[in-house]
């Protein structure tokens, strides 16, 4: 059985319109690939199949984390089975505390009739969000409501430390974040670096990548992977832009 | 989609009120309703004579009163007023230790908790089972200072000097057709007294539960809160899921005297079989103070609206209530404000929360006469809607004269969005658990205002209402 997060000649289609068009890829545990490509190429899509957004239809392929098909789980199931995702927008939940929505998540993953430890809960939550530079006041306002693009995003990344997942999709964590949040939340990233844990970080900078080193670069163009290489490739494309990858797929 | 798990968990709680045990009553005054229902009841009671007047009377306005069906739900006409039993009780009277309590009666208390909450939190509880009360106890000490805590047939015969001057002058007889209806055949509910400047710590509780199929259960409650002082009365209310209609129709009449403070907190679970028709209205004299917190859960149809006339200068009311219909049920609710004082102040801030084909209403009346000055109104509602087939209306009548008046009025409809629920069971929560917290979110403003095991209770309802409604 393989440790990996597998994607398999995946086809999806949002309304009619085929957004991902045969797309292979495969995170091994214990790596961080990165994931980078035009605007409208498909990044999102595939983050929310694989987390099951019920607007996409999967017309072909698979999913599969350490060998369990994702793709036969309802949404909470896969998050249980150990996927995360970062939302690239992430959305606001109005009257329900970080503080309460973070607990529930974490009691929805205990066995039935047991009850979550509360001050060693909190205590944890507190530790992290130190980490991660965020005031206390945020236990106790509603999630994401009135926060701003790149308190969401440090948000985001305290519910994964919290949640503790086996793989993680990041969609453009880094977009609305300052130089100084982008070091923190980076931070925070490599520090849940480990054998046991594989990443997939979405990104339009080779900025963010200078934090979060990648193993493996791929890019996205049109629903497919075009391209894979190592994390020089993504200095290539900052450099090059895409439209060198699409030349050089039209050349071949 | 609702894992099985917490499918399972929810099961068994959901039906935590549904149970019932077999009827074997001394007392039953039959199906229908004439004036030997009355006799009945009178005779039993061993009511003085004008109470027996009383009650005639009011059985010929019930009589002459036509359904409101001009501006309510038609579903009223499926009442069958004749396939009805007005009165049932085992024919003992309440007891002070639950020792005494019948079997069956303490069994059904205790599997709600009762006796439990009452150790805990409690300064006095009154448990009615069908017509009467079972189980009657305050805490010495209030006794001491004077405060009375005892069911209608008691107060009327033992302490009629401190509650005849007040009884049916809130709401009178012809208010309505049910308050004519509970005016007729009133048994039970709880008549309260508080002295000058006491101050009841600890809330009163009254749990009523209907045992009965077929049944309709009247409870007559008087709060009297004399000057300075202050009190806190919390009712619950249960009853079995029976196939029949069941109808509880009470009157619930608060008077708080010069500085007075009373709040009145319900958390009602019928079962979806039960016609929930309440009439509920305070008098507050200068600078008092009522506050409705109506909580309605559960029913085929609550249609209430509590109220507070504000007869002194600088009172205020306060009508605090939150609404969830679920699925072929439909909660009419709201509040009426009459400002009948300069300086006066009425609060209104209504939650209705509609599942499935639910359907929340609200009607909400405001009154502030021409020759008044300084009165505020603030009057918000809000109302979510949790599937595309729920339903929601909102009837506000506001009628301010003269221009001396402050008000203001807000109103909202939102939707859960369903990339809300995509988040929350990103995170791992199923279905059922993002709408409960989604929910309970939306009140969660008025829920921090409740006292601590209130809330906690209310929150447990809406958990199993929102899980039970999905899977
Ligand atoms: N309901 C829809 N109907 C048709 N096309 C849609 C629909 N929803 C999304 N799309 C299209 O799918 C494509 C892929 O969108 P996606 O959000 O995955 O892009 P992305 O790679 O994440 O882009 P960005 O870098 O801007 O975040 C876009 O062209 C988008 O317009
Ligand atoms: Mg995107």
């Amino acid at each position: 059985m393989s440790q990996s997060l597998k994607i398999d000649n995946l086809h999806a289609s949002v309304d009619g319109h085929e957004i991902l068009k045969g797309l292979t890829l495969e995170v091994p545990k214990g790596e961080v690939h990165a994931i980078m490509g035009p605007n409208g190429s498909g990044k999102s899509t595939l983050a929310k199949v694989i987390a099951g957004h019920e607007d996409y239809v999967v017309t072909e392929g698979s999913v599969t984390l350490d060998g369990t098909d994702l793709l036969a789980l309802e949404i909470d199931e896969r998050s249980r089975a150990g996927f995360f995702l970062a939302f690239q927008y992430p959305h606001e939940i109005p009257g329900v505390s970080n503080a309460n929505f973070l607990r529930a998540a974490r009691q929805a993953r205990l066995p039935k009739g047991e009850e979550i430890d509360a001050v060693a809960f909190y205590r944890e939550m507190y530790a992290k969000m130190d980490q991660l530079g965020m005031d206390r006041k945020f236990t106790g306002r509603s999630v994401n409501e009135g926060f701003s693009g790149g308190e969401k995003k440090r948000n985001e990344i305290l519910q994964m430390m919290i949640l503790d997942p086996k793989y993680a999709v990041l969609d453009e964590t880094d977009s609305g974040l300052d130089i100084d949040a982008l070091k923190i939340v980076a931070q925070g990233v490599n520090a849940m670096r480990s054998p046991e844990r594989g990443f997939l970080v979405i990104t339009h900078y080779q900025r963010l990548l200078d934090y979060i080193v990648p193993d493996v670069v791929h890019v996205l163009s049109d629903g497919r992977i075009v391209k894979t290489g190592d994390k020089s490739l993504a200095l290539e494309l900052e450099e090059k832009g895409y439209d060198w990858v699409t030349k050089e797929l039209a050349a071949a | 989609m609702t894992d099985s798990a917490t499918l399972e968990a929810v099961s068994i709680d959901q039906d935590e009120g549904n149970f019932s045990y077999p009827e074997d009553y001394a007392h039953d005054a039959g199906y229908g309703l004439t004036e030997k229902t009355i006799d009945y009841i009178s005779d039993i009671k061993g009511e003085a004579e004008w109470i027996r007047e009383f009650r005639k009377r009011a059985l010929k306005v019930f009589n002459d009163k036509p359904m409101p069906t001009h501006w309510a739900s038609e579903d009223l006409n499926n009442i069958v007023f004749d396939h009805i039993r007005y009165y049932l009780a085992k024919g003992q009277r309440p007891t002070r230790s639950w020792d005494e309590v019948p079997d069956d009666v303490k069994e059904t208390f205790e599997r709600l908790g009762i006796p439990e909450k009452e150790r805990k939190y409690l300064a006095g509880v009154e448990a009615q089972f069908d017509s009467e009360a079972a189980y009657s106890n305050v805490k010495e000490e209030l006794t001491k200072e004077g405060v009375i805590f005892v069911n209608s047939t008691e107060a009327l015969r033992e302490h009629p000097e401190v509650f005849r001057p007040w009884f049916g002058k809130v709401i009178p007889t012809g208010d309505n057709k049910f308050s004519a209806l509970n005016s007729a055949v009133f048994s039970g509910g709880s008549f309260i007294y508080v002295p000058p400047g006491v101050k009841v710590k600890h809330p009163l509780q009254a749990y009523f539960r209907i045992n009965a199929e077929n049944f309709g259960q009247f409870e007559r409650t008087l709060i009297l809160v004399d000057e300075g002082a202050e009190v806190t009365y919390m009712e619950g209310c249960t009853a079995p899921k029976f196939e029949t209609a069941t109808l509880h129709s009470a009157v619930v009449e608060l008077v708080a005297m010069k500085d007075a403070k009373i709040q009145y907190i319900t958390v009602q679970n019928w079962s979806n079989n039960v016609f929930n028709l309440v009439t509920k209205r305070g008098l507050a004299h200068e600078n008092a103070e009522i506050r409705w917190i109506d909580c309605n859960i559960g029913s085929r149809l609550t249609m209430k609206y509590p109220g507070v006339i504000m007869k002194g200068r600088k009172a205020r009311g306060e009508v605090i209530s939150i609404a969830l219909a679920n699925d072929g049920q439909h909660q009419d609710t709201g509040a009426k404000m009459i400002h009948a004082a300069d300086e006066t102040t009425s609060n209104i801030v209504a939650k209705s929360i509609s599942v499935g084909t639910g359907r929340s209403t609200y009607r909400g009346q405001v009154h502030i006469p021409r020759h008044l000055k300084g009165c505020k109104n603030n009057t918000e509602c809000d109302a979510l809607l949790i599937n595309a087939t729920s339903r929601t209306d909102t009837y506000p009548a506001i009628t301010v004269r003269g221009n001396r008046h402050a008000t203001q009025h807000e109103a909202s409809v939102s939707q859960v969005s369903e990339d809300q629920i995509f988040y929350m069971k990103q995170r791992g929560l199923s279905e059922g658990e993002a709408m409960s917290l989604s929910v309970n979110g939306f009140v969660n403003d008025l829920v921090r205002e409740f006292p601590m095991e209130y809330s906690v209770e209310l929150k447990r309802l809406i958990d199993m209402e929102m899980e039970g409604s999905v899977g």
